[in-house]
């Protein structure tokens, strides 16, 4: 979930309704130069909380060519802090790529030559789909702290929607990782006949209570912070960036396994005194807190502290298994989606243990499923990262979606699986 | 000796020349179509493309290794990625028709956990091993040395077969945990052993009922 920077169109500021339009990608298996669309839909959402969103407005990306029949669609579910943007570059500016840019091109293991790939931003993010910092309708203010609380499964019935819009009745594949990995398996269940493969990717059935705890000292940190006047910063025109910032270094140290951490920062000091003496001091001493206060303090600067607490708490909430006795098999007993699981050996925060369960549940009702447990080094962070395994069982996956399909075979290797 | 190393496939190649290896082709045989069939240490997957792609076989494999996963994965096949020694914690009891362990049980270190693991998830099962008994392997220890052949091209220090067995010694172990024995079939390189297969074949294959499943 420690994904890039933000798209550059940031929190409320929406750019002009445009096209979708992708330059023909290169060698290098870049889809090249995207631009976001923004779809409107009046037609009221009715919520898992029982609330209604009345109209909303999703920030959309694409890539590739939808075929005639429409059966080459693949949905790319963002977790935490990602949106829509998640391949390309944006027109004139330098590190812009988007956040799965290295899974998704012309040659790369989601290869666009060939499928047609849809990236959206969740209802109540912060990148361009309505959400906390939207006007509220019929006000000249933000919804703030009113913005309803969505869940996974209200994500996937607006995804639902947008694939209406597209004309696409079932999907090739829905892919995502971390949160992205539930609204994966969330589409297996809410719409099983909408879904040919479902590919899950260091996720979870279900937080456990440590996972819940982290969210919770996050959500703390944010809503203690004096400037976040109850969800209504804005009108304040101030931002929680204090408490934003704690919660993203929170997170951020799950995202990373202690062995990573290890290597990437020891206990080398940032400056040390003469000597190589400490400070004695409670600044920033090690080169560990100097990397998250980074991360953090540049977090606040363009995520939107409501849209935090929201997605934290869909991540809690998430649970198929719930309205089944706690029977995950039974959850995913309506699914009729092959599936494709992968975990990694050193994340902990969503362990390989979790994937098991899911497997163990597929199994169990018979539902096709394939699953790779990659011992990598990086922990939750390595479903974003170049791990060649990983990248070759997603790559072969797919490349027997498109045969099943009848879809042209493979004409290039790009990206991390190229030479 | 030394020659016969090369007349056999290493024992990890499912496909020889483009064709399943002869005693998978045989323990092919013993599936029936349209079976659910879970293969342990299923490799690159060959066994179970051919028997979706002969038997519109259900199947499942499991591996360890990464690049086989990979391999696996490119066939169609499908496949979970776990260490056999952990056991089969995964699937339901007699969740399969068929469950096969090739030329793997040598290699692990619960043998008797595996096979009632095995017993447990399929009302079948098939295993195959190298013949420790084979004629050679005695003349070798005769000798003074740890036998060294086609199924066993491994010296006594690298090797990865940790419990090496005669068919005797697996007959005897399969009555005992109340596997009843429905097929053998002996194999020396390619060719089908009848007469004297304790001594004269160099790999074995058995399968069994489980004393779980429905008679």
């Amino acid at each position: 979930m420690n994904q890039p920077d933000a798209p550059s169109s940031s929190c409320v500021a929406i750019a002009a309704q445009s096209a979708p339009t992708a330059s023909v990608g290169d060698a290098s298996g870049s889809v090249g130069v995207v631009q976001p669309s923004f779809i409107t839909f009046n037609n009221p959402l009715p919520l898992t909380s029982g609330q209604v969103l009345p109209s909303y407005e999703l920030a959309v990306e694409t890539y590739g060519t939808l075929n005639e029949q429409r059966s080459n669609a693949v949905l790319v579910c963002h977790a935490l802090n990602a949106s829509h943007h998640v391949a390309g570059v944006y027109e004139g500016q330098a590190k812009s790529e988007g956040w799965w840019d290295n899974m998704v091109g012309p040659g790369k293991a989601l290869d666009t030559d060939r499928f047609f790939v849809i990236g959206v931003n969740n209802l109540g993010s912060c990148f361009g789909s309505t959400g906390p910092a939207s006007l509220r309708p019929g006000t000249e203010r933000p919804w703030g702290a009113d913005f309803p609380v969505v869940t996974v499964e209200d994500w996937v019935q607006a995804q639902a929607r947008l694939a209406d819009h597209f004309g696409i009745e079932k999907f090739a594949a829905v892919m995502g990782g971390s949160l992205g990995g539930m609204q994966a398996m969330c589409w297996a269940i809410d719409h099983p006949e909408r879904v040919g493969h479902c590919i899950v990717v260091a996720s979870t059935a279900r937080l456990s209570a440590q996972n819940i705890a982290f969210n919770e000292v996050a959500r703390r940190a944010i809503i203690s912070d004096p400037d976040f006047h109850g969800g209504h910063y804005y009108e304040h025109g101030v931002v929680p960036r204090h408490g934003l910032s704690v919660a993203r270094m929170i997170g951020h140290i799950t995202y990373l396994s202690d062995d990573d951490m290890a290597v990437k920062f020891g206990r080398t000091q940032r400056a040390p005194a003469e000597n190589g003496e400490f400070h004695y001091g409670y600044g920033v001493e090690f080169e560990v807190e100097s990397y998250l206060r980074y991360q953090g303090e540049k977090f606040s600067t363009y995520f939107d502290a409501n849209t935090y607490l929201l997605i934290t708490r869909a991540l809690d909430y998430f649970d198929p298994a719930r309205r089944h006795g706690g029977d995950l098999a039974r959850a995913l007993q309506v699914a009729q989606a092959k599936f494709l699981l992968v975990s990694f050996t050193t994340d902990w925060r969503f362990p390989p243990v979790r994937s098991r369960e899911i497997v163990q549940a597929l199994l169990k009702n018979q539902r096709p499923v394939s699953y790779a447990e990659i011992d990598a080094p990086h922990g939750h962070d390595a479903f974003l990262l170049e791990d060649r395994r990983y990248h070759a069982v997603v790559q072969g996956y797919y490349d027997q979606i498109a045969l099943d399909l009848g879809l042209p075979a493979r004409q290039r290797v790009t990206g991390v699986l190229a030479s | 000796m030394s020659k016969r190393i090369h007349r056999y496939a290493a024992p990890e190649a499912q496909v020889e020349r483009g064709r399943l290896r002869s005693d998978l082709e045989r323990i092919a045989n013993w599936v029936e179509p349209g079976s659910r069939v879970l293969d342990l240490g299923c490799g690159d997957g060959s066994l179970l493309a051919y028997l979706r792609d002969h038997k519109d076989v259900d199947g499942v494999g499991v591996e360890v290794d990464d690049e086989r996963v990979i391999a696996s994965v490119r066939q169609g096949v499908h496949v979970i990625q776990q260490n056999l020694e952990e056991g089969l914690a995964l699937f339901d009891d007699q969740q399969f028709d068929i469950v096969i362990l090739s030329q793997t049980l040598q290699a692990m270190l619960h043998t008797e956990h595996i096979l009632s693991e095995m017993a447990r998830v399929a009302k079948y099962g098939i295993v195959s091993f190298p013949n420790f008994g084979y004629w050679p392997h005695g003349f070798s220890i005769l000798r003074g040395r740890m036998p060294v052949t086609g199924q066993m091209p491994y010296q006594w220090y690298d090797t990865p077969n940790i419990h090496l067995c005669t068919l005797r010694d697996f007959e005897n172990l399969a009555a005992s945990m109340n596997l009843r024995i429905t097929h053998r079939v002996a194999f020396n390189g390619a060719r089908e052993i009848g007469f004297l297969p304790g001594w004269r074949s160099t790999l074995a294959a058995y399968r069994f009922a489980s004393p779980h499943g429905v008679r």
